[in-house]
């Protein structure tokens, strides 16, 4: 046993490119487990707070045009737990409010302001004006126009899209007993959104009693945009959360 | 081998070529030691390695108050420190907020220190919340965002309405008379309502257009008021004044551009004009504050 250690030596694994090769891989990973694995096994990596449900089909193909368009190259989800951040943006985020965000979309940089918690600060109005032009209102903005935005939203393969985010585990419902798991979890309205068989049904309903881009006559991209940068932050009320309770999930 | 000679690893690869092995400086040795010994005392002070479904806690605490005001220690981690940071910034502007909240706006821009006090405070929170609207100096933009630097209304300019209109939102809403009304009846109405401001308008229409104004055909003098200057309860804008905020007449070439402006006001009718609630966003104190703030941009009353 010894014997054979000794001749396991420094050289041995420099000359040989497969030893070489299995053992960096193996050095590696353990870094990447230690990092990674104690997320899955932490019990306070998760805030348990109310409020937090999967995206409505509408505000589901907002957030896909969002991804589209690349939003997230200049734009955060993400507020820290920093005194200006919190007085700029709001309260900080929660990891509990993207759990149903695949991919999420914390983002890293910010060209623009951060939006976790744009939803509700502007109005339709305002989004949709700004979207379109964004130097109409606010005059130094870099942000490039998305006149392309009014065109009419594809919305035929929204249950698909549905299905697919199903699969990582965001609960949309198929059958009447998920479609009944849904109601006891996020009450009747949200789990009507989120019955996959009603989903284009549902998104034209959504869009036509928003109005988010002040159009009526057809459903756009700009409808579905406006309605996901609407929802943004708004779904847990922190005003019923005592602020010490979440200080105690780190 | 001599001393200044480099010494190699040992290993000797295609008959000459070998691998030098020179020695780290001390210097740098010592660095890292020292870094080490950092880490150490950085995972004893701060939350650092996992262990199972919890990790080390870290000796470090941070003391925050409570929901229920009493003193609360918790092991240290950025969501305690902020909210012990919030807890001490806000006790130390309590003074000032408690001071305005009592106060009438002329005692506050009476008092220099906080006068000073709302305007800044107030001009980093307009530039949050309130620009993008608005616009930086409060100036608006006709056909979108109503002016707040002019001393024309649409919900009132008085501290309270302000502060009402801060908390609580509004929403503009004027119906579509396109299908109520003729288009001539439309058309004497829009000469009657620009006429209101001076304009030289067909006295034979705008007396028609008086008429409808103010019948139930036209119905408009219930909510812009019998004497069409607005009612605030609505927010109807006052339209004898020469201010405009969804009709575009000051710069429309001529009376006939400035005409069809207003029929198309008339026609449409307007469901817009959304202004945010801020309750959820900001405290009454800021909200007060920015009242103050945006009463003092000039045209409070």
């Amino acid at each position: 046993m010894f014997k054979r250690l000794k001749n396991f030596t420094h050289e041995k694994i420099e000359t040989n490119a497969g030893v070489l090769l299995v053992l960096t891989m193996l050095a590696i990973s353990i870094g990447g487990m230690v990092e990674i694995v104690p997320l899955f096994l932490l019990d306070d990596t998760m805030e348990k707070v109310d409020g937090v449900r999967p995206y409505t089909p509408l505000e589901q193909r907002g957030r896909d045009i969002y991804i589209r368009e690349g939003c997230y190259t200049c734009h955060s989800q993400m507020i820290r737990p920093f005194r200006d951040e919190q007085l700029r943006y709001g309260h900080y985020s929660l990891a509990a409010e993207s759990k149903y965000d695949h991919p999420f979309q914390w983002g890293s940089k910010r060209t623009g302001p951060d939006l976790a918690r744009v939803g509700g600060k502007y109005s339709n109005e305002w989004h949709t004006q700004h979207l379109l032009q964004p130097r109409s209102v606010v005059e130094e903005s870099v942000m490039p126009n998305y006149p392309w935005l009014m065109t009419a939203l594809d919305a035929s393969d929204v249950a698909d899209r549905m299905r697919a985010l199903r699969t990582t585990g965001v609960p949309y419902s198929t059958t009447q007993a998920e479609f009944d798991r849904n109601v006891q979890q996020f009450g009747a309205e949200h789990a009507q959104m989120q019955h996959i068989p009603d989903a284009q049904v549902n998104l034209v309903k959504q869009a036509q009693a928003g109005n988010y881009d002040g159009d009526n006559r057809s459903v756009s991209e700009m409808d579905a945009l406006v309605a996901y940068l609407q929802v943004l932050g708004t779904m847990v009320d922190f005003s019923k959360i005592k602020p010490e309770t979440l200080v105690k999930f780190r | 081998m001599a001393e200044n000679t480099v010494q190699t690893t040992g290993h000797v690869w295609d008959e000459d070529l070998a691998e030098l092995n020179n020695p780290l400086p001390n210097w740098w040795i010592y660095g890292l030691y020292v870094t080490v010994i950092f880490a150490i005392v950085y995972w004893i002070y701060y939350p650092s390695w996992p262990i199972g479904k919890d990790h080390l806690r870290g000796i470090g605490t941070v003391t925050y108050l409570n929901a229920e005001g009493q003193a609360e220690t918790n092991g240290w981690n950025t969501r305690a420190k902020l909210l012990k940071e919030m807890q001490d910034a806000n006790a130390a502007q309590k003074p000032y907020f408690d001071k305005i909240a009592a106060m009438s706006v002329a005692q506050v821009t009476q008092d220099p220190e906080l006068n000073s006090f709302v305007l800044s405070a107030g001009k980093a929170m307009f530039a949050e919340n309130c620009a993008a609207c608005h616009q930086a100096g409060g100036q608006g933009k006709v056909g979108f965002y109503p002016n707040l630097a002019d001393d024309d209304w649409k919900y009132g300019g008085s501290i309270d309405e302000i502060q009402a209109t801060l908390t609580g939102g509004r929403r503009g809403y004027m119906p579509a008379f396109g299908e109520a009304l003729e288009k001539p009846q439309i058309a004497a109405i829009s000469q009657y309502v620009l006429s209101l401001s001076g304009h030289a308008v067909d006295k034979t229409l705008a007396a028609e257009g008086d008429k409808l104004f103010h019948s139930d055909t036209g119905a408009c003098f219930y909510c812009h008021g019998d004497n069409a200057k607005g009612r605030k309860e609505f927010g109807a804008p006052n339209l004898t004044d020469k201010i405009w905020q969804w009709a575009n007449v000051p710069a429309a070439a001529d009376m006939k551009a400035k005409t069809a402006e207003v029929q198309k006001v008339i026609t449409a009718g307007l469901n817009k004009g959304v202004m945010p609630a801020w309750e959820q966003r900001l405290n009454p104190g800021q909200i007060k504050l920015l009242s103050i703030y945006v009463h003092e941009l000039g045209g409070g009353k």
